[in-house]
């Protein structure tokens, strides 16, 4: 019914906004370098309907905006569809917004920009250059991803040019209509509106839209213009998520629909040798027990009872092909600093030389294997019949989710259709594809019936892909109160190599997570040399919320406050004196300032300061603790970050509040260990997570010196832990160097 | 057996020991409560039993012993309970997902306590997990709405 038109306009330009005719209305879309993606929404639409763009569409019911990144719970829906209403000018309580299909054409052009060996803060030729060769195989690729704190940077010209566009043709739609010149009309709260005041609303235009071709670039509004961006918005979300009408997969419900869980070999990646079902499938209520690979799946009636029907399935399991326990774990990362190097992108001065005579501080700082522990557990609902295939799942790579569904059905893409509901969470965890593969396993297996297939919670922290464990060591000397040497070695388990393998990706070269936020930082250091080691994989590791500055971070922040002290100089002080950045110069002194840094405090109260830049986004953050009579309690924190530009600044501060929160709960108690081959922790009881009664007053200021804008799911969590240790080390006078640090003190 | 939810009464055929959360998501298709651990660790699943806040998760179908509220039942998009209301002017939710169960036992800990201090409120609320850590727009937003219910807005 559909058919793309003025293709042979095309002209290969980075950023190219076509359009292609169906039937009774047009859409707007970009395209690749070479050929058009399919536009996902053409498929889907009416007689009579448009779609302008596939960031928009707009129908009789009004207009409908795209944003095809995961929603979870960053508030990206709202800040998206907020980038295009500001352009074509609607309210955004006035639309409707939804994720979209799965689709390459929503790739994500800057996600792959963090994987290259230059600073954030390097400007040069040759960064920027890389930087946007970067945009080149992400578009060949054209993996739609959410993740990297990278949706509002992606989308930020994308969306706001669609809706500029999408603007420009209704206005010419309506003089087309009224037979009234372009330049007399207006536009207002999603209508054209002519001079002598009548209203034309864009959904009766949408039919002749069709006709006009887009403006290739249209011109964007200027910043003091804007009217919804750069000021805080009610989230989209927010009226269903406190209803309890809110939808997550776990939530979704269809005819007939039946109730799955998996049971997998609780040593990660070992096999299943074989298995009897018979007390399983004897329980009233089960349908179904399938083997899958590593484990078993149970069909039921009901979610409760395929978790009580898979718990008495006897199965007889391979062992791990990993070592057994913890130490054995730590023992191997300890080996990769005798072997290879992995990455050394930072090598300033004479190191070597630097140390003949040996260092004045040297130390070890370890972190655990860390659970993402979402609060909804992994679940996936699919559907096969009729040689297609439906998937509702909370995903941060629909791309992904349909060629492994198509492959485990064996039937094209173009037969899968991926469904991403709100998730209840995500951190990483739901960028991996193991649950919607072991649903669509079910789902293959029970053809022509809905099955909803629901992880416990037991199964959802055993079996995850864990935050990397990781040590660091490092030597440093000290001149006249100044930093003048600075080696630091940094040993894990690739992110990359293990998260990239599981979707048959190869990786080449070195694992830049493995030392990311801590080569990279803005310090000038006369003789300074950061390399990367890479430990073996054992249990499979993936993208933990700011991903390699999640343990970089602690690393580096924790080692300058001890080496500040060591040389008898103020934390802050000791970190501006060195500071070769600006930008990170202003959020240090936004956070001194607001936390009153260097004022006496009493006595067992501390305060610790740490700064980490990460996924561009300077992040200094000040916490201070109390050590009472029941341990330590975390009072305050401060935070202030640099985006560039701050498009929604009450949700810039709920996401750095939470990066706070999450890099908090980490520092305190959180760690993944192994006994038997096996995962230790199974559930809340044992994987606690902070809670109210701990949860500082934190307060956060966003500034906007930075080059660009820049997003903030990430950047808040790094700085926490850090800055906790230093704030510990300030009221007690003990220096933690392992998470979590429940493990040294008692918290109150 | 039979079980008043939201003032509708449900006739349902279902094992005594199956958790409540499973009758009223699986077998009634209620989906505000939210399953998140099964032990009662984490509040997810809160709902209300006579107006008390309780883990659906860990009570038998067959103990129930009054009527059951859900968030459904609490109020809704057009007819919001002065916490929502609260949460909504607080912008609290995040990704969402305990947001019922949190808004359950703060509903609960007011209609007990109508002005509570620091230390109450984090003595109801700390048995519900956020893992995107709302909890300091949860404290505020709990005041908010004690102030209005005081004020007799809701």
């Amino acid at each position: 019914m559909s058919k793309p038109g003025r293709v042979g306009k095309i002209t290969r330009r980075a950023l190219l906004i076509g359009s292609a005719a169906v039937a009774g209305g047009v859409v707007f879309g970009y395209w690749r370098y070479k050929k058009p993606y399919d536009n996902p929404l053409v498929d889907e639409l009416r007689e009579g309907e448009a779609a302008l763009t596939p960031y928009v569409r707009i129908d009789q019911g009004g207009v409908t905006i795209i944003t095809p990144r995961a929603e979870m719970g960053q508030g990206v829906h709202t800040t998206l569809a907020a980038m295009v209403a500001e352009e074509l000018d609607v309210d955004l309580d006035a639309v409707n917004v939804e994720h979209g299909p799965a689709s390459p054409a929503y790739f994500n052009a800057v996600v792959l920009e963090e994987g290259i060996p230059f600073a954030a803060t390097d400007v040069s030729k040759s960064a920027e250059r890389a930087r946007s060769f970067m945009r080149v195989p992400a578009k060949f690729l054209g993996m739609q991803v959410t993740g990297g704190s990278s949706s509002t940077h992606d989308g930020f010209v994308k969306m706001r040019k669609a809706g500029a566009a999408a603007r420009q043709v209704l206005l010419e739609a309506a003089a087309l209509e009224t037979g009234l010149p372009v330049a007399t009309l207006a536009t207002d709260s999603g209508a054209v509106v002519t001079s002598d005041g009548r209203r034309v609303p864009y959904a009766e235009l949408a039919g002749r839209a069709a006709e006009i071709e887009p403006p290739g670039d249209p011109v964007l509004k200027p910043e003091s213009e804007w009217r919804l961006l750069g000021k805080s918005q009610p989230r989209v979300d927010m009226v269903p998520k406190c209803t309890g009408t809110a939808e997550f997969a776990i939530d979704v419900r269809l005819p007939d629909m039946l109730h799955a869980t998996v049971r997998m070999n609780p040593k990660l990646g070992g096999g299943l040798r074989g298995f009897d079902s018979t007390r399983a499938e004897a329980m009233p209520g089960v349908k179904r027990v399938i083997p899958l690979d590593g484990g078993v799946a149970v069909v039921a009636t009901n979610t409760w009872i395929a978790f009580k029907a898979a718990d008495a399935v006897d199965c007889d399991w391979e062992g791990a092909p990993y070592p057994n326990d913890t130490d054995g774990h730590f023992a191997a990362v300890e080996q990769a600093f005798d072997g290879k190097r992995d990455s050394r992108f930072r090598d300033e001065g004479d190191t070597e030389a630097a140390f003949i005579e040996g260092a004045d501080v040297e130390g070890e700082f370890r972190v655990p294997y860390l659970a993402h522990a979402t609060m909804e557990p992994l679940n996936a609902v699919a559907w096969f019949r009729d040689g297609e295939l439906d998937i509702w799942a909370g995903n941060q790579l629909p791309t992904q989710a349909v060629k492994d569904g198509a492959a485990l059905a064996d039937i094209d893409d173009d037969k899968v259709r991926v469904h991403t509901p709100y998730m209840g969470g995500g951190f990483g965890r739901r960028a991996e594809m193991d649950f919607i593969k072991a649903a669509v396993a079910v789902a293959v297996a029970m053809e022509g019936v809905p099955v909803k297939t629901t992880w416990s919670r037991e199964e959802d922290t055993t079996h995850d892909t864990y935050r990397p464990l990781a040590i660091a060591r490092y030597r440093a000397n000290l001149v006249d109160g100044k930093l003048d040497a600075l080696d630091l070695d940094l040993a894990a388990p690739s992110v990359f190599e293990s998260q990239f393998g599981r979707i048959d990706m190869p990786t080449m070269g070195p694992d830049i997570s493995i030392v990311q936020s801590a080569w990279d930082q803005p310090y000038g250091i006369p003789h300074h040399r950061v390399t990367g080691y890479r430990a073996p994989l054992m249990l499979p590791v993936s993208s933990w919320r700011s991903v390699g500055a999640s343990q970089n971070g602690f690393f580096h922040e924790s080692i300058l406050d001890e080496l500040a002290h060591a040389a008898g100089k103020d934390p802050l002080s000791f970190r501006l004196d060195m500071l070769t950045d600006e930008v990170s110069r202003g959020v240090l002194e936004a956070v001194a300032e607001m936390s009153d840094w260097g004022s006496p405090l009493p006595q067992g109260r501390g305060k610790g300061l740490a700064f980490v830049l990460s996924f561009g986004v300077p992040t200094a953050e000040v916490v201070e603790v109390v050590d009472t009579p029941n341990g330590i309690r975390i009072i305050n924190a401060w935070a202030a970050v640099d985006v560039g530009t701050a498009l929604d600044p009450r949700n810039l501060e709920a996401q750095v509040q939470s990066g706070i929160n999450f890099g908090l709960s980490a520092a305190m108690m959180n760690e993944v260990t192994i006994r038997d081959g096996e995962i230790e922790q199974t559930n809340f009881h044992n994987y606690n997570v902070l809670r109210l009664n701990e949860a500082p007053n934190i307060e956060v200021r966003v500034l906007e010196n930075g080059p660009r804008l820049r997003g903030i799911g990430e950047p808040g969590t790094p700085p926490a832990a850090p800055a906790l240790g230093n704030a510990i080390f300030a009221a007690t006078g003990r220096r933690l160097r392992e998470m979590p640090f429940n493990r040294a003190v008692n918290f109150a | 057996m039979k079980l008043v939810i939201n003032g509708q009464s449900h006739e349902v055929d279902v094992p005594d020991e199956m958790p409540l959360l499973w009758v009223l998501r699986d077998e009634l298709g209620i989906t505000g409560p939210k399953y998140g651990c099964g032990i009662a660790m984490c509040g997810a699943c809160t709902v209300h039993i006579n107006g008390q806040a309780v883990r659906s998760c860990s009570i038998p179908a067959g103990g129930v012993w009054g009527e059951v509220t859900t968030i459904e039942g609490l109020g809704t998009p057009e007819s919001l309970h002065a916490v929502q209301a609260a949460w909504i002017e607080h912008q609290v939710a995040q990704c969402g997902y305990c947001q019922p169960g949190q808004i359950m036992a703060a509903a609960a800990l007011l209609a007990k306590n109508p002005s509570p201090n620091d230390s109450e409120i984090d003595g109801a609320m700390s048995g519900n997990l956020c893992r995107c850590g709302t909890y300091q727009r949860i404290r505020a937003a709990v005041k908010a709405a004690a102030t209005s219910l005081a004020e007799g807005d809701a």
